[in-house]
C-alpha cells in the first residue's frame, strides 16, 4: 500500500509538471523557441494566487481563474515585447533573451517584496479518506481533477475550434499558414496566453499543495517541465502530459527510496538518457536535418 | 609588422601590467577589497575566455560551464587541503580533471544541437553539483574549507597562459576548423573536418581553462559550497561572453573586467545588479544580437601594419 501512496503523490507532482509542460512544449512548436521565462510565469501564478486568498479573500476557484487570466496577459506581454522582434533571430539569441526575461521577472519580484518565502493560506480543511488502505487527501483530488479539467479543455481548444486549428497550422508551417490568411502574430500571441494560463494554474496548485512559495521556486520546476516536455517528445501535447506524469512519479519514487538529495539529479539523469537515446522524445518522430 | 612582433610587444605589455599592479599590492597601495577584486576579475576573465572557446569559436551553446568550474574547485581543494599538495600542482591536478570531466560530458552531448545541447549542458552541470552535494568527503552542502592561497600573481598568469593558449588555438589550422564548424557545420563536414572530433577539442580545452579557474576561486573565498556553482553561476559567465561579442577573445575579456567592476560596487544591492544585468540582456540581444564586439577583436581597431597599405 506504501507504493501505492507514492504513486498518488507522484501523479499530483507530475500532474503539476505536466501543466507547466504544456505552455513549454506549445511554444515550442510553434516558435521553436525554449521559454525560460515559463517557470517564472508559474511563480507569478502562485503569488496571484496567493494575494487574491490571503488578502482579497477570494475564493479558490475564483483566484485559480484570476491568476490564469493575469498570467495570460502577462505572457502576452512577454512575447510581444521581447520575444516578437526575435523571431528571425539566432536561436542563441532567442535563447539568451529567454533567460534574460527570466532573470529579470524573478529580480523584480526579490526587488519589490523581498526573497522571503511565504507561507500559503489553507483553503481546505485537510481531510484524508481512504480507499483500498490508501490515504488521499482532498488537495490531492483536486490537484488531479483540475488540471485533468484543464487538459481536456486544452485538448477541445487545440482541436475543436478556430485558434486550436491556427495554432496547429502556424506550428506546421509558418509561411504557408500566413498565406492561407491565418493571422500568425495573433496566433503565436494566443499560444502564450494559453500556456501561460495553465502555469499560472499550475502556481496556484502548487501553493496549495505544498503551501511554501517564494520568487525562486519557478527555476527548478520551471526546467523539470522542460524536461517532462523533452522526454514525451517536444512540441507535441499529449507528450507533455504523458512526460510530466512520469518524472513526477520517478522523482517520488527516488525520494521514497531514501535518496531524497539525488531527486534533482534523477530529472537530469532523465533528460540526458532521453536526448541521447532518443531525442525526439516518447512520442516524437525523428526528423532529418535538411540542408 | 611581422606578427611575431606584435606578439612580443602585447607579452611586454602584459608583463607591464603585471609588474605595475604587483608593484603596487607589495607597496600597499592597493586595498584588501581591490586586490580582492582584481582576483575576481582575472577568474572571471578566465571563464569567460573559456566559455568563448566552445561557444565563440566553435559555436555549441554550453550552458553548463559553472560544473566544470565546480570540478576544478573541488578537485584542487582536496589535492591542498586533504592531500597536502602545493597549489601549483594542485591546479594543473585540477584542470585536468576538469577537461576529463569535459571529455566524458562532452562526446554523448556534443552529438546534440542547439537547444537541445544546451539543456544537456545545464543538466550534466546541475548533476555535477548535486553530486558533489552528496559526498561528505567534501563537506556536502556545508561545504568546505580551503585556505586562501590565491594571490595576483597566480591569478595574472593564470589568465595569461589563458589567453595565450586561446589565442594561439583560434589561430591554428585547429581553430580555423572550429571556426568552420561554428559557419556551417554541414558544409565543414563536407570540407572533410571531423565535426564530433574538434567539438571535444573545443569543449575539453574550455572546461580545462575553467578547472584552472575553479582552483583559483577555491583558494579565494576560503570555502567553497556546492550552492556557488549552480545555473545562475553558468549564466553570468555566459553574459560575460554573449554581452563581449560571440567570437570575440578580446570582447569576452572587456565585458568580464566590465561587469566585475559593475557587480563589485553593486554588491550592497544583488537585486538591482540582477535586474540591471538582465536588462542589458535583454536590450543587447534585441538591439545588437552580435554582442558589442561582434565577432571583431579588439586589434582590428588599431592596425599597425595596415597603415598606408604597406604590409611586410
Amino acid at each position: 500500500m506504501e507504493w501505492i501512496q507514492q504513486l498518488v503523490n507522484g501523479i499530483s507532482l507530475g500532474s503539476i509538471y505536466a501543466l507547466i509542460a504544456l505552455g513549454y512544449t506549445m511554444v515550442y512548436g510553434i516558435i521553436k523557441l525554449i521559454n525560460f521565462a515559463h517557470g517564472d510565469v508559474f511563480m507569478l501564478g502562485a503569488f496571484i494566487g496567493f494575494f487574491a486568498i490571503a488578502r482579497w479573500e477570494m475564493n479558490v476557484f475564483l483566484a485559480l481563474i484570476l491568476a490564469m487570466a493575469l498570467c495570460a496577459i502577462i505572457g502576452v506581454i512577454i512575447e510581444r515585447v521581447a520575444y516578437k522582434r526575435l523571431r528571425n533571430a539566432t536561436r542563441i539569441a532567442a535563447l539568451i533573451t529567454a533567460i534574460g526575461v527570466s532573470l529579470l521577472i524573478e529580480y523584480t519580484v526579490i526587488f519589490f517584496r523581498g526573497a522571503s518565502p511565504a507561507a500559503y493560506p489553507t483553503v481546505f480543511e485537510t481531510s484524508n479518506f481512504e480507499i483500498l488502505g490508501v490515504k488521499i487527501s482532498t488537495q490531492s483530488i483536486l490537484i488531479l481533477s483540475v488540471s485533468i479539467f484543464l487538459m481536456v479543455l486544452l485538448q477541445f481548444i487545440v482541436h475543436k475550434t478556430k485558434i486550436g486549428k491556427a495554432m496547429r497550422a502556424v506550428s506546421h508551417d509558418a509561411d504557408a499558414a500566413k498565406l492561407m490568411g491565418i493571422n500568425v502574430d495573433n496566433t503565436i500571441s494566443a499560444t502564450f496566453a494559453i500556456g501561460s494560463a495553465l502555469a499560472g494554474a499550475a502556481g496556484v496548485i502548487f501553493g496549495i499543495y505544498y503551501t511554501r512559495i517564494d520568487p525562486l521556486m519557478g527555476v527548478l520546476p520551471g526546467i523539470k517541465a522542460f524536461i517532462a516536455a523533452v522526454l514525451g517528445g517536444i512540441g507535441i501535447i499529449p507528450g507533455a502530459m504523458v512526460g510530466g506524469l512520469v518524472l513526477g512519479v520517478v522523482e517520488t519514487i527516488v525520494s521514497a527510496l531514501g535518496y531524497s538529495l539525488w531527486r534533482d539529479a534523477a530529472a537530469f539523469v532523465i533528460l540526458i538518457l532521453i536526448l541521447i537515446i532518443r531525442p525526439s522524445g516518447i512520442f516524437g518522430k525523428n526528423a532529418r536535418e535538411k540542408v | 609588422m611581422k606578427k611575431s612582433k606584435v606578439f612580443w610587444s602585447y607579452l611586454a605589455l602584459a608583463l607591464v601590467i603585471y609588474a605595475v599592479v604587483q608593484f603596487l599590492i607589495s607597496g600597499n597601495m592597493v586595498s584588501y577589497a581591490s586586490q580582492n577584486m582584481l582576483i575576481t576579475m582575472c577568474i572571471n576573465i578566465m571563464l569567460a575566455v573559456s566559455l568563448h572557446v566552445v561557444i565563440g569559436i566553435t559555436g555549441q551553446f554550453s550552458i553548463g560551464h559553472a560544473g566544470f568550474l565546480a570540478v576544478g574547485a573541488y578537485i584542487s581543494a582536496i589535492c591542498t587541503m586533504k592531500l597536502g599538495m602545493p597549489f601549483v600542482t594542485a591546479i594543473l591536478i585540477g584542470a585536468v580533471v576538469a577537461a576529463l570531466a569535459g571529455l566524458l560530458v562532452g562526446i554523448p552531448s556534443l552529438r546534440l544541437k542547439g537547444d537541445y545541447l544546451a539543456i544537456a549542458t545545464l543538466g550534466f552541470a546541475e548533476i555535477i553539483r548535486i553530486v558533489f552535494l552528496n559526498i561528505d568527503y567534501v563537506g556536502g552542502a556545508a561545504g568546505m574549507q580551503v585556505t586562501h592561497q590565491s594571490t595576483w600573481t597566480y591569478a595574472f598568469f593564470g589568465v595569461f597562459i589563458t589567453i595565450l593558449v586561446i589565442s594561439n588555438f583560434t589561430k591554428s589550422r585547429h581553430g580555423r576548423a572550429c571556426i568552420a564548424v561554428r559557419e556551417d557545420e554541414i558544409a565543414a563536414d563536407a570540407m572533410g573536418i571531423n565535426t564530433t572530433y574538434y567539438k571535444v577539442i573545443a569543449f575539453a580545452i574550455g572546461s580545462f581553462f575553467a578547472g584552472v579557474a575553479g582552483a583559483i576561486y577555491a583558494h579565494n573565498f576560503y570555502i567553497i559550497q556546492p550552492t556557488a556553482f549552480g545555473f545562475l553561476k553558468s549564466f553570468d559567465i555566459l553574459i560575460f561572453v554573449v554581452l563581449g561579442g560571440l567570437g570575440s577573445l578580446s570582447g569576452s575579456v572587456i565585458a568580464a573586467i566590465f561587469l566585475t567592476a559593475i557587480s563589485t560596487y553593486l554588491q550592497g544591492f544583488p537585486e538591482t545588479r540582477m535586474i540591471i544585468y538582465s536588462l542589458v540582456l535583454i536590450l543587447v540581444m534585441l538591439y545588437r544580437p552580435k554582442g558589442l564586439m561582434g565577432t571583431k577583436e579588439i586589434t582590428d581597431l588599431f592596425k599597425f601594419g595596415k597603415k598606408g597599405g604597406t604590409r611586410i
